[in-house]
């Protein structure tokens, strides 16, 4: 067991040794790594990041349902009994002056009301039903369309899942690219790693004469992929954690000047050690894979 | 310890470096393998370091068949031998004593401990003031005897050594006879294969000649 520590820690002081040998190659190295792997990780970021933004709006599958100015008292009863017997789910009431006041919470809108010489807004009725399956709901909306005094129905949630499907889009992309990426990766560790067996061709060559196991030849470069990956990662983690400070601020004051409230988030610590592990995962393919080819050969 | 069974290597370009050849060595013993160039010296030395697989035949080390040995087991096997090339596949980015370093590394022995055995291996040949000297600033003789310190620095029970004279004057020649004979009072079982006739007469080793890869005389 020490003499197997003993050489794992002797591979990986070589590693270092290594990466510490060529300062200017390593950075470049690290560069092109954590560029690779900090564009996916931002999108990534991204997208979270706007899924949150929509977590404000209407709950999918909701339906309103307007209506019509002169509607009464005993209109909204009977739209209330009518929603009681089709047992659709939850509903809230919600009238004219509600939504109006509502409305005059959003900046701006206050100045353009008053020049109004009434109301626009009518009574609504927000029913979120419990079976929330798209033809279900659709089925719902047409029969409510049908009721005496109801002027208009409207299906809130209709934006949302256009949003839902860009963003769906929007992940496989990234995926995508993350794929791409993560291949160039292994591709720039499998070709750093070649060069230096080339340039230990020697040293492997008399080592496995006198007793070099295939293990022991592999693992140096299974460390120098591993910490190259890692460093790489590190790096990426770095690019978006100061990209996104950067873009925090003037977004915090673009958001506010549209009245919402909402800030940039950043990478957590999972995604940071998930980039960073991915990093160090695909290092060490892409070094086994070109030592592989070696031993192969030779 | 060593017996070797109608060993033949043919190499795929149709040459017959060795045919037929057996004999025995017993633990201990000083072997000289001898003949011209080309005669299977080189080829013999391979197949007992399990460098190369025979066509045929059969090699038995301390009771291991070499010729079914597993790929995997091969390396370990080497550990067991130490190993003087012809051209001694010295390092020459590194200085004297991280080249004596590389077996132990290759082995797994604790940093202090292979200091401790590379520095008395060094001494053993002479080198001891040489221990960080660059490759190119050693002589002939000195890489020689460098590259023996590198074979015997895991004290192995057999030396396998060929043509360790080889362009070497006739004082660094005799210097590293010494070293040989030293090894082999100590219990070393030592396999020399050289062209050098000169050297052979000075010891009385037992003498295998090889000639077209064939055992021509096994005297003692």
């Amino acid at each position: 067991m020490r003499r197997f520590l003993t050489q794992h820690a002797s591979a990986f002081s070589d590693a270092v040794h290594k990466l510490l040998a060529f300062p200017l190659g390593t950075l470049l190295s690290l560069v092109v790594i954590g560029t690779a792997l900090s564009l996916p990780a931002a999108g990534w970021l991204v997208l979270d990041n706007l899924r949150d933004l929509a977590g404000g709006v209407p709950k999918p599958q909701q339906i309103s349902l307007f209506m019509v100015p002169s509607a009464d008292k005993r209109a909204f009863d009977e739209v209330e009994l009518r929603l009681r017997l089709a047992r659709v789910g939850s509903w809230r009431f919600v009238p004219r002056d509600e939504a109006l006041e509502r409305l005059k919470a959003i900046e701006g809108v206050p100045e353009i009301l008053a020049t109004l010489p009434k109301n626009p807004l009518p009574d609504a009725f927000i029913v979120e039903p419990e079976d929330i399956r798209p033809e279900a709901v659709e089925s719902l909306a047409r029969t409510f369309s049908n009721w005496p005094e109801v002027e208009h129905v409207q299906l809130d949630s209709e934006w949302v899942r256009r949003f839902d499907v860009f963003l769906r889009i929007g992940r496989l992309m990234i995926v995508m690219l993350a794929g791409l990426f993560g291949g160039a990766l292994i591709i720039v560790t499998f070709n750093t790693i070649r060069l230096q067996i080339l340039a230990q061709a020697d040293e492997i060559e008399v080592a496995r004469l006198i007793g070099a196991t295939n293990a022991f030849v592999r693992r140096p470069f299974q460390y120098f992929g591993f910490l190259q990956g890692l460093l790489g990662g590190l790096f990426a983690v770095s690019l978006v954690v100061a990209g996104a400070a950067l873009l925090s601020g003037p977004l915090d004051e673009l958001v506010a000047l549209y009245g919402g409230r909402w800030s940039l988030r950043g990478l957590d610590l999972a995604l940071a050690g998930s980039l960073t592990g991915i990093g160090a995962l695909l290092g060490w393919v892409g070094a086994q894979l070109s030592v592989a080819v070696h031993l192969r050969k030779s | 310890m060593i017996s070797a069974r109608a060993l033949s290597k043919r190499y795929p370009q149709g040459i017959e470096a060795l045919r037929d050849v057996s004999f025995d060595i017993e633990t201990g013993e000083m072997v000289f393998i001898t003949g011209r160039s080309g005669a299977g010296k080189t080829t013999l030395f391979r197949l007992l370091a399990a460098i190369e697989r025979p066509t045929s035949g059969s090699i038995v080390v301390n009771g291991q068949n070499l010729v079914a040995l597993r790929e995997s087991a091969i390396p370990f096997l080497r550990r067991s031998f130490g190993l003087v090339f012809q051209n001694q596949k010295l390092l020459f980015d590194r200085n004297a004593l991280d080249n004596i370093l590389l077996p132990m590394k290759i082995a797994g022995l604790p940093a202090n401990e292979a200091l401790r055995r590379a520095r008395a291996a060094l001494d053993k040949v002479g080198l001891s003031n040489r221990e960080k000297a660059d490759l190119l600033t050693l002589s002939g003789g000195e890489q020689q005897r460098l590259a023996i310190a590198r074979a015997v620095v895991n004290r192995p029970s057999i030396l396998l050594a060929d043509e360790p004279t080889t362009n070497l004057d006739a004082d660094s020649a005799a210097g590293i006879l010494e070293i040989f004979r030293a090894f082999h009072q100590v219990g070393v079982t030592l396999i020399v294969a050289t062209h050098d006739p000169q050297w052979v007469s000075c010891v009385s080793p037992r003498i295998l000649r090889l000639d077209q890869g064939r055992i021509q005389e096994d005297v003692e």
